[in-house]
């Protein structure tokens, strides 16, 4: 759920390679390594902006920039996604490359994994071939002490030719050392880098240096570029061509040197293949070479992390204990945010009559105390007491999830079903962001790498309820399947936990009947890396996801509620040919609304709450009450009272439920949809799938209530 | 004729080592896994398995990584320490 500021709302997605200095003399550093490493910790550290943090891969999917000061310089750093390799496969590994390769910074932070040294230093590697200035920063120092992983950094920087430093970013002091390093003046670099690639390869490139270098190569590394030139990667051509110039590799010279290498190549029975093969592997072997008397391997590495998969990810255990997790984080959010929201609403509303008297007082006429108070006060009200607690609970019970590993697991489990649905497990990660936010869930698909599969995921996203939908969830189904009882809470958590996994049948479903039909098309291939157990930051995650993400969704959905509030307000109490615009439109809606089990100020309150979900029931309330009289509904059994008067039965409750979970998603999303995709066809696409489904199931539920007389 | 049989990593179980002969598999999918290490000659662990049986997941260098039989299936291995298998 990467759901901050940055990640989510239209416009501010892509820092890509706008980068904003604040004056010439900032140095730009990107901060670069493999996924899942902590870079986005070290970002925040070095920052201390709040970049959302999580212990799975891919979960940075965008460039993010932040300042750094230090005594010396001020730097403007480019936290990038994360990636195994330059040679990119998914669109977030795109973005990583071509900021690594073409956005003009002065040095890479290469952050690496110290319980994975060997693997992460791949990445160092082939980014040192770039010749950018890189300091290799090795994180998670104690958890490889945890696992008693010895590591000498200063021989490893001796080896590399490039400073190395140690932290424990989680520890803001320990990255001192790193600052240091950036402020001191940058070592020449060394030769050709660490790596060496087979003789004729090697040969090859030499023949390609003497063209490339100088003013052809625009900056870039020459050896790189030859190399890049010999490999023939299609995506990474293009993207030459386009910065380096079309006319690049019409170049005489250089076509007649790069035909000069192929034919030496072929002397040598290397073909593309294989040549790609040993460029691939070269870096690899460099860095089992560079770790052999560095890192000294404990023996139980490990062995916590195997049991706990024994359990979490065992063919008995695995789906009981999510099934079981997802019921028991619902629960909690349900029962913890009975009391405050209560307490909420009562305050919120006691407020409402001293608003009112303040108004009266001050001799405003009517019709602006209704539009302020009945209008955008009372809105609002709803909004952030029946939104507030359940987020403020949810967001930090989901985050500890997170923070702890489990979410990939998530993913390893699901991805049988997936593929079934000829689609990819990493899709159950994104759908874990669309409880977030389905507009972050859309993005974060991006962490898929077949463009098939990667469609699939966002066309199906929003039958994951968002946070703005499950709270009005959460209230309906209270309000009528779990009113009073003693276990009310454990009832409607229960039906939550039912509606939820209605969404995520409803996904698999519609996935797989897309890759029948508009998407056909087999599953492509699926590497997740199972990250360690970390133990969460309880402390750390409860103030952020409360201070982020839930007061940041929180002030985005009273943005939408208070001019929509005055809206509504106006609707129900502007009259033509004496009736309010409301009744107006309720009443035409109406069939199509009794069609399905609702009625047409529900219908209505569907339509105009596409801004966001969450001002869905006050609309509703609103309407309801325009038409009658007017009472203060500050407690659920009350605006029980209020539907039930209105008509409302439990079909009409169950339909609305439906439709909550399944109807065309909120103006945000589908804008997301819409840049991700590039393409109104596929956003119209997202808007009418769960559209349809959710029309039809309230139908047929509405002719199978009248069937049993109902 | 005596020769080593080569298995593929799909085949291997739990707690089993082997070590990568040769990846057989298309462009992509042999770039990413050469990415995450899986060079010939590394040694790889088979570690767990999703409970629907497949994917599996190994250690490999290090990390844990999730793979599907379908995508292992063209990395072919031999027995790890010396316990080569002869037909």
């Amino acid at each position: 759920m990467g759901l901050t500021n940055a990640s989510v709302g239209a416009g501010a997605m892509d820092a890509g390679f706008e980068i904003r200095r604040q004056n010439p003399n900032e140095r730009i550093v990107a901060l670069a390594g493999n996924p899942n490493v902590g870079k986005s910790t070290v970002f925040n550290a070095l920052t201390g902006m709040k970049q959302h943090t999580g212990n799975w891969p891919g979960k940075t999917v965008c460039n993010a920039q932040g300042r750094c000061q230090t005594p010396q310089n001020s730097y403007v750093l480019v936290d990038i996604p994360g990636t195994y390799s330059l040679a990119a496969h998914s669109a977030e590994e795109e973005v990583a490359r071509a900021f690594l390769c073409f956005g003009g910074a002065d040095a890479a932070v290469v952050v690496c994994d110290a319980t994975c040294l060997e693997r992460n230093l791949n990445l160092v590697l082939q980014i040192m071939e770039l010749g950018l200035r890189v300091i290799v920063c090795v994180n998670l120092l104690d958890e490889a002490r945890r696992k008693r992983i010895r590591i000498d950094l200063e021989k490893l920087s001796e080896r590399l030719g490039v400073p190395v430093v140690g932290v424990v970013a989680r520890h803001r002091r320990t990255l001192r050392a790193l600052t240091d390093v950036l402020d001191a003046p940058a070592e020449p670099p060394r030769g050709n880098g660490c790596v060496r690639y087979p003789d004729e390869v090697e040969r090859a490139i030499d023949l390609l240096l003497p063209v490339l270098s100088g003013e052809r190569a625009c900056g870039l590394n020459p050896r790189w570029l030859a190399l890049r030139v010999l490999e023939g990667d299609e995506a990474l051509h293009g993207e030459l061509r386009e910065r380096l110039g079309a006319e690049f590799f019409a170049d005489a010279a250089i076509a007649s040197a790069l035909q000069a290498a192929r034919e030496l190549l072929r002397c040598a029975d290397i073909d593309d293949e294989r040549l790609r093969d040993m460029i691939a592997s070269a870096p690899v072997a460099a860095a089992e070479t560079l770790c052999r008397g560095v890192v000294s391997a404990g023996k139980s590495a490990g062995k916590t992390d195997r049991r706990l998969d024994r359990i979490l990810t065992g063919r008995v255990t695995a789906y009981p204990i999510m099934l079981l997790l997802l019921a028991g984080v619902f629960w909690l959010t349900i029962v913890g945010a009975n009391y405050p929201s209560e307490l909420l609403s009562r305050l919120l509303f006691g407020l409402q009559t001293k608003l009112t008297a303040l108004l009266c007082a001050l001799g405003a006429p009517d019709w602006l105390h209704g539009a302020l108070v009945h209008g955008v006060y009372r809105v609002l009200a709803w909004v952030v007491s029946v939104m507030l607690p359940p987020m403020a609970i949810f967001f930090p019970l989901f985050t500890l999830l997170e923070d702890a590993g489990y979410l990939p697991r998530v993913a390893f489990n699901l991805d049988c079903p997936f593929r079934r649905c000829r689609a990819c497990g990493k899709q159950a990660l994104t759908m874990c962001m669309g409880f977030g936010c389905n507009a972050a869930g859309v993005v974060g698909c991006r962490i898929i790498d077949s463009p098939r599969e990667r469609l699939l995921a966002v066309l199906t996203n929003s039958f994951v309820p968002c946070n703005g939908r499950f709270p009005t969830l959460i209230a309906v189904i209270t309000m009528f399947f779990a009113l009073g009882g003693q276990h009310a809470s454990a009832v409607a958590a229960l039906g939550l936990t039912v509606v939820v996994l209605l969404g995520v049948g409803m996904t698999f479903a519609v996935t797989r009947l897309l890759s029948a039909s508009v998407l056909r098309g087999v599953p492509s291939s699926f590497v997740l890396e199972l990250p360690p157990y970390r133990p969460p930051q309880v402390g750390r995650v409860i103030v952020r996801s409360v201070f982020d993400r839930t007061l940041f969704v929180l002030g985005r959905a009273a943005a939408v509620a208070a001019p929509a509030g005055l809206v509504i307000w106006l609707a129900a109490n502007v009259a033509v040919g004496g009736r309010s615009l409301l009744e107006i439109g309720a009443s035409a809606l109406d069939p199509i609304g009794r069609l399905m089990g609702l009625d047409g100020v529900i219908l209505m309150a569907f339509i105009l709450g596409f801004p966001a979900n969450e001002i869905v029931v006050p609309i509703m309330v609103m309407a309801y009450l325009s038409q009658g009289t007017l009472a203060e509904v500050d407690s659920l059994t009350q605006l029980r009272a209020i539907l039930v008067d209105h008509g409302w039965t439990w079909v009409t409750a169950l339909n609305t439920v439906l439709f909550m979970l399944m109807h065309w998603p909120c103006s945000t999303t589908l804008l997301t949809v819409h840049r991700e995709t590039g393409s109104w066809r596929w956003t119209a696409l997202a808007a009418a799938i769960p559209t349809v489904c959710g029309v039809s199931a309230c139908v047929l539920v509405r002719l199978v209530a009248a069937l049993c007389g109902v | 004729m005596t020769m080593k049989r080569l298995d593929a990593l799909c085949d291997i179980l739990p707690g089993q080592r082997a070590v990568v002969r040769s990846l057989h598999a298309s462009e992509a999918l042999r770039r990413r896994l050469l990415d995450i290490g899986l060079t010939p000659g590394t040694e790889v662990e088979c570690v767990g398995k999703s409970p629907c049986g497949d994917p599996t997941a190994f250690l490999i260098r290090g990390a844990v990584i999730a793979l599907r039989a379908e995508d292992s299936r063209g990395i072919l291995i031999e027995p790890s320490g010396g316990a080569a298998v002869w037909d």
